[in-house]
């Protein structure tokens, strides 16, 4: 197996707050290989967003990385310098937000900013620089970028405002890149094209992807695995096809059961009872426990680690019989 | 832009009448010019006599518009203390007035936006908390104690700066000196300068840390960041440009009133400029003065309304589309 681009070994994240410290992510372990597309789904709060900060080196106090490592290629990247972290963004690893219409500094033209970025990490010169620039416009699918690179970005729209996004993340030929919901924010209509971009752009580069996103749609389509987090954990992780249509974890049984379908003949979406719990409360043992319709005594006391089950990694007792039986 | 240029232009021109009007009724309301100009035991022809040559006799209107005539020729009448053309007086004055003012809105400009710089970028530190608590007492003393303890730690003190007037001018022209020309014209610069301008810089100071916090949290900024530019570029490049836009406004607008409200500092400077100026006209009821310094403040902050607009052009495209469009 080749040595992956991004290894997240045990990372753990916490708050120090006035009230204490917040765990918010739990000893997350995952790898990405070059040129894979790993999903990472879970709701609001459960740690996506905050698993790619965290790898990009842009943790936000009070926010902390308390454990574990981060490995790029094989070289520890969580405990370097801040101006050696500030040459690998960008360069090694990129990075997309979710709201286009806020990423793109209103006073620069487009032009500019991707130059910028260029001409901070690659030994081109200026004009070298414009020629790139304008080359990745066109790649995005800007029309008459030539006239369109000296445009603000006021004047696209936000689907072209997410294309010149991509452009910027992609500029320096990074090795990884990390999109934070890139579709989230936009229409319905230009999403599926966005993704197509994204997924067209890293495939010919071999740019590896993690795609934090809520939307199973896009991962389903998009992805090669999945991450499936909840309360700063990851609880499955497996190829994209077992954990869509075969998911072990009751979590992700929920997650997935919620997919409306247009060939379903359910009239009624499968709902999780109940709401992730908040950082500060926990429960013992399985944080998803109190919202588990399979648990049992074990699952209040100790905390499951993932094991393997089939071609996925789950963390949930209820396959411990199974793995013992894999053993035997 | 030109037709934006020439519509402001027009809007001036009526902001400018209105404020006519107003200066142009003072000569009416604040008693008869003409008991002002002539003494107690004047004979009674005598007195319809200088109405008459005065124009006085002729209707309210006519007046006016004879005043808006002159005042177009630069021509605001006698000072009745001083038996002398007010658009000679105030030119004799402006330049000491207009330096005073200019080295202010530069201190404070040039002291206050880096120390609101360093204040957002270093919000927990020492130093910034340090900025902070004596920013409050610069937005909080009034003028005329900062002044005076200025001049009792300057000047009666150490004995460094002197405490009153303009040290040695040099004339440029006919009616422009200056005393930024010698060393002791600018010693005494120093004190009335930082005087007036310790509010502004310390407004400038807190306003531009707003902003920059503000600027600091928003996502083109993190996103410049995971773009891996520098530091430098981002905090000066990418924040503070987005921070100029509040900072032209204001900084526009306390030039006006530094201009305007030199008043307090000259008199505890003894600041030979337009401020003493229009304090002694207050004191003597000589309203050609009173109306000419109207006058002239209101056409300087319509110009540097003007001013201030152009500059957001300059500074924000977004702000250039608005214009082009209207």
């Amino acid at each position: 197996m080749t040595q992956p681009v991004l290894s997240v070994r045990d990372l753990s994240v916490a708050f120090f707050t006035r009230r204490g410290v917040l765990k918010a992510l739990d000893r997350v372990s995952f790898d990405i290989a070059p040129g894979e597309v790993l999903g990472v789904v879970g709701e609001s709060g459960a740690g996506k967003s905050l698993t790619g900060q965290s790898v990009i080196g842009l943790l936000e106090p009070p926010g902390r990385i308390t454990g574990g490592e981060i490995l790029l290629h094989g070289q520890r990247i969580d405990n370097i310098p801040a101006d050696e972290m500030r040459k690998i963004r960008g360069r090694k690893i990129g990075m997309v937000f979710q709201d286009p219409l806020t990423s793109l500094n209103p006073l620069y033209k487009i032009g500019d900013q991707l130059t910028e970025t260029i001409l901070t990490h690659l030994p081109v010169s200026a004009t070298e620089a414009r020629q790139r620039a304008l080359a990745l416009l066109t790649e995005v699918g800007i029309p008459s970028p030539d006239r369109r690179i000296d445009s603000y970005p006021h004047e696209f729209s936000g689907g072209m405002r997410q294309r010149v996004v991509l452009a910027l993340a992609l500029c320096a030929e990074p090795e990884l890149v990390i999109a934070d919901e890139p579709t989230t924010a936009l229409d319905v209509s230009v999403q599926a094209q966005i993704i197509a971009l994204l997924k067209k752009l890293c495939r010919e580069r071999g740019t590896a992807v993690m795609l934090v996103t809520h939307d199973m749609g896009v991962i389903a389509e998009t992805a090669d695995r999945v991450a499936v987090m909840y309360a700063g954990r990851i609880v499955e992780i497996g190829p994209v096809r077992e954990v869509v249509q075969n998911p072990k974890h009751p979590y992700a049984q929920g997650l997935m059961g919620a997919i409306p379908t247009l060939e379903g003949g359910r009239d009624k979406l499968v709902q999780i009872e109940g709401s992730m719990p908040q950082l500060k409360n926990i429960p013992a043992g399985c944080a998803f426990n109190p919202r588990c319709p399979h648990a049992f005594a074990r699952c209040f006391v100790e905390k499951p680690d993932l094991v393997p089950v089939d071609h996925s990694r789950v963390a949930c007792y209820l396959y411990d019989d199974k793995r013992a039986e894999n053993a035997a | 832009m030109l037709a934006f240029i020439l519509r402001r232009l027009a809007q001036s021109v009526a902001v400018l009448l209105t404020v006519a009007i107003i200066a142009f009724a003072m000569f009416r309301f604040v008693g008869d010019p003409v008991n002002q100009i002539v003494s107690l035991d004047t004979p009674a022809e005598q007195v319809e006599q200088v109405r008459k040559d005065l124009g006085l006799d002729k209707p309210v209107y006519i007046q006016f518009v004879r005043y808006i005539g002159n005042a177009l020729k630069g021509d605001f009448g006698q000072s009745y203390q001083f038996r002398q053309p007010v658009t000679k007086l105030l030119a004799e004055r402006a330049p000491a007035t207009l330096e005073l003012a200019l080295m202010s809105a530069l201190f404070s400009l040039i002291v206050g936006i880096p120390m609101g710089v360093y204040t957002a970028l270093y919000r927990n530190g020492f130093g910034a908390k340090l900025f902070q608590a004596v920013s409050l007492i610069g937005v909080s003393l009034p003028t005329f104690l900062i002044g005076i303890l200025l001049i009792y730690l300057f000047s009666v003190h150490l004995g460094w700066l002197p405490s009153f007037g303009r040290g040695q001018v040099v004339k440029i022209t006919d009616n422009w000196t200056t005393g930024l020309l010698t060393l002791s014209g600018i010693k005494a610069l120093i004190l009335p300068a930082i005087t007036l301008g310790l509010f502004q810089m310390t407004l400038i100071m807190r306003l531009v840390r707003a902003e920059m916090l503000e600027v600091m949290r928003t996502d083109y900024i993190k996103f410049a960041r995971a773009r891996g530019l520098k530091t430098r570029v981002i905090n000066f490049g990418h924040a503070l440009k987005n921070t100029l836009v509040p900072v032209i406004t204001i900084a526009g607008l306390q030039l006006g009133s530094i201009i305007a409200f030199a008043i307090i500092t000259e008199t505890v400077f003894q600041w030979p400029g337009m401020g003493v100026l229009f304090l002694k006209a207050v004191q003597n009821v000589d309203i050609p003065i009173m109306a000419a310094y109207l006058m002239m403040i209101a056409a300087l902050f319509v110009l540097i309304n003007l001013f201030v607009d152009l500059l957001y052009a300059a500074v924000d495209p977004r702000l250039r589309a608005t214009i082009r469009e209207s």
